[in-house]
């Protein structure tokens, strides 16, 4: 158990319902992810996409299986698996410099070295001038890269992201795949991060997770240039590089099968 | 009915309004900002903005229509006054033998608390003689005609005109200056005209209440100062709402964070909740006196049961989403308790916080109303019962102005220390 990274082995949840039934949101889910990679995740909703986040991030513990970094099983949350949500979960009651901070001083880090990661996470995520704003001062894509900051403050070694720019418009939501692939050079951290937008799946995913539903588990997986080819260029001119429009159809295709089938299958139930 | 004309001059007034500031505006002001632009207004909640114009004729009319219907010196048109002064009325008496004789009734009206004196009159010839008597404006009095004539009710002498007009026991003649009716035992009683004013006993004038508020101020009620009147409610609020704070804030978020106080103290706080404070007094009383101890537990009761449910959904409230990212940046509970659920449930008890103080000073001012050696509620219970009108009023306008206060203030507060409400 030398090796550094996530690896998820078997994993399964089960959640049982009050009527007596139960919904399997996990199937035997087993994945390697290395230090340093990005990896995107697709699928229909409700195909356990957030509850695969949520176990990996400790928050719930799996019926079956186990998730273990770098040699150790993860038991609950802890800082070394850092989590941006899609609306921010940031503290309205803190500026941004406490929200940023909130990290390091949870732990006791001194506070010359807090200040000094602030100051340079801000600077990165472009946040220099806003430090002493409230955050409902702020637009919803400064307040995301307020959670990323915030997120990094505390020097994750994983970083998983719920559709963290979902919430966005067009424009914005570019800006912040180019700064999360910036990041992720940057930092070498590993990432995974959740979209419902195909092409975000494309542009940001070293490996691109597709995930079936009704048992949620994997269906496909696929690795791509384009999140390296992304890094410091304009996401526009990757769009247009060579396989980009066959990968789009094909995952676009898959996705609206798989959509077709739930609701061919929900008819027949109703 | 004069409660009818009232209400038909104040909505008389609301229309006139309305309609002279529309065409005034219409003319001189052209409003600029953004709401003039929009084409759709109505059902548009953010295009409904009160009126400041109506909001101050609102104001000036409520004076006006109180001075003007109560004679005050302050307004310069009035509804009818009462009758004031001296006016007469005839009386014809028949006795037994048939004989018939008239005399005079001077009736001098004066204000209640005025000085007044009986005026002299001459008794006149033939065998009913004059008489003279003074009544209070809005009262009525029955007149001893017979006490001074030669023959009385008891020589079988009665009365059978007024004014000229046949009068029998039961009827009723109108006079000069008001109106002359007969008891069913045939003894007259003058009723001067009321005119459409208010008695000062129902409704003093403003300046009244107003010389009434000067007086206490220097002079002190039953007592007390006014001041001291008004601080004891105050305090006997602060007190009360403080300890349910205290008490009312911890429990809360005791049952929002635990299943053991939640299941406990539900039964409790839900029927404790729909119980009015008012309730309570008349069990306070028993148990605790009408003393300060009293005021006290009975505020407390009133402010707990608002600031622990403020509490518990100021808990329940928080995104999970928060708390799963303070876990996730190395937080331990006690790190997450200070830094987010107590800060995040801020904006819940401040609401609760005014609702609370609202309801306690509401709850004082009755509990002081039924029992207390002094208070704002006991000042005006007391002048109510020597019906002094004046003194009720200054104080249910002062109860008003300083529950007023107490919001603003509370809302500022809340500005200042939750800036991040509503806006999360
Ligand atoms: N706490 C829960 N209790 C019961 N069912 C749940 C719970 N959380 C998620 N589920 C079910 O698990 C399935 C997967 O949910 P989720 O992980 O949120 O999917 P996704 O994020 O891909 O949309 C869904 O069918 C959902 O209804
Ligand atoms: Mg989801």
């Amino acid at each position: 158990m030398e090796k550094k990274g996530l690896f998820i082995n078997d994993v399964s949840m089960r959640f049982d319902l009050p009527n007596g039934g139960f919904v399997q949101a996990l199937q035997d889910v087993s994945l390697n992810i290395l230090a340093g990679e990005i990896m995107t995740v697709l699928g229909p909703s409700g195909c356990g996409k957030t509850t695969f986040l949520n176990i990996i991030a400790g928050f719930m513990a799996p019926t079956g299986g186990e998730v273990v970094l770098n040699g150790n099983s993860v038991t609950g949350p802890s800082q070394e698996r850092g989590m941006v949500f899609q609306q921010g979960a940031l503290f309205e009651w803190m500026n941004v410099r406490k929200n940023v901070s909130f990290g390091p001083r949870m732990n006791n880090v001194p506070k010359a070295e807090t200040e000094e990661r602030v100051d340079h996470l801000l600077d990165i995520v472009g946040l220099s001038d806003f430090k002493d704003k409230a955050i409902y001062e702020l637009s919803g894509g400064m307040q995301q890269r307020v959670a990323l900051a915030r997120c990094l403050a505390n020097d994750p070694d994983v970083i998983l992201m719920d559709e963290p720019l979902g919430a966005l418009d067009a424009l914005t939501r570019e800006k912040m795949q180019g700064l999360v692939l910036k990041l992720w050079k940057d930092t070498g951290k590993t990432i995974i991060l959740i979209t419902h937008s195909v092409e975000e799946a494309l542009l940001l995913g070293e490996r691109l997770l597709v995930m079936a539903p009704r048992p949620g588990r994997i269906h496909k997986e696929y690795r791509l240039p384009f999140a390296e080819m992304g890094v410091g260029a304009d996401l526009r001119e990757v769009k247009k590089a060579d396989g980009y429009a066959d990968s789009r159809e094909e995952i676009l295709s898959m996705i609206w099968d798989m959509e077709e089938e739930i609701m061919g299958r929900t008819e027949e139930d109703a | 009915m004069t409660g009818l004309i009232l209400l038909l001059i104040y909505v008389v007034i609301f229309a006139l309004g309305f309609i002279v500031v529309k065409q005034v505006s219409k003319r001189l002001i052209k409003r600029v900002d953004y709401t003039a632009l929009k084409t759709v207004t109505f059902g548009d909640e953010s295009a409904v903005t009160a009126d400041r114009s109506a909001s101050v004729i609102s104001i000036v009319t409520l004076f006006l229509l109180w001075g003007a219907f109560t004679g005050s010196i302050l307004t310069p048109i009035h509804a009818p006054p009462p009758f004031i002064g001296d006016t007469t009325f005839e009386y014809t008496a028949e006795n037994a033998e048939g004989s018939r004789d008239t005399a005079t009734v001077l009736v001098r009206v004066f204000r209640v608390g005025e000085d007044v004196e009986t005026p002299e009159i001459d008794p006149g010839d033939g065998w009913a003689k004059n008489d003279a008597i003074e009544i209070g404006a809005w009262r009525s009095k029955l007149i001893k005609t017979d006490g001074n004539d030669e023959f009385d009710k008891a020589a079988g002498a009665r009365i059978v005109e007024v004014d000229g007009q046949p009068i029998l026991p039961g009827g009723e003649v109108k006079a000069a200056d008001g109106r002359v009716t007969m008891t069913p035992k045939g003894t007259l009683n003058f009723i001067p005209a009321k005119g459409l004013q208010m008695e000062p006993i129902w409704l003093p004038a403003p300046e009244a209440v107003w010389g009434r508020f000067i007086d206490i101020i220097s002079d002190g009620y039953q007592n007390y100062g006014l001041l001291e009147h008004l601080g004891y409610s105050l305090f006997r609020v602060i007190a009360g709402f403080i300890f349910g704070a205290l008490v009312g804030i911890p429990l809360g978020y005791a049952m929002g964070l635990s299943n053991w106080f939640r299941g406990w103290f539900d039964p409790i706080v839900e029927f404790m909740r729909p119980v009015p404070p008012l309730a309570l007094i008349p069990l306070v009383i028993i148990w605790a006196g009408i003393g300060e101890t009293g005021k006290i537990i009975l505020l407390f009761l009133a402010a707990l049961w608002i600031m622990t449910i403020a509490a518990r959904a100021g808990v329940s409230g928080v995104q999970i989403s928060k708390v799963h990212a303070a876990f996730s940046l190395g937080a331990s509970p006690s790190q997450i308790m200070r830094h987010v659920i107590v800060p995040n449930s801020l904006p819940e008890i401040f609401t609760g916080a005014r609702v609370a103080m609202g309801v306690c000073w509401g709850t004082v001012v009755a509990a002081e109303l039924v029992a207390a050696e002094v208070g704002a509620g006991m000042m005006i219970m007391v002048a109510s019962k020597f019906q002094l009108t004046d003194i009720v009023i200054m104080g249910i306008i002062l109860i008003g102005v300083i529950g007023y206060g107490i919001d603003i203030l509370m809302r500022m507060a809340e500005k200042r220390l939750v800036p991040w409400k509503g806006r999360g």
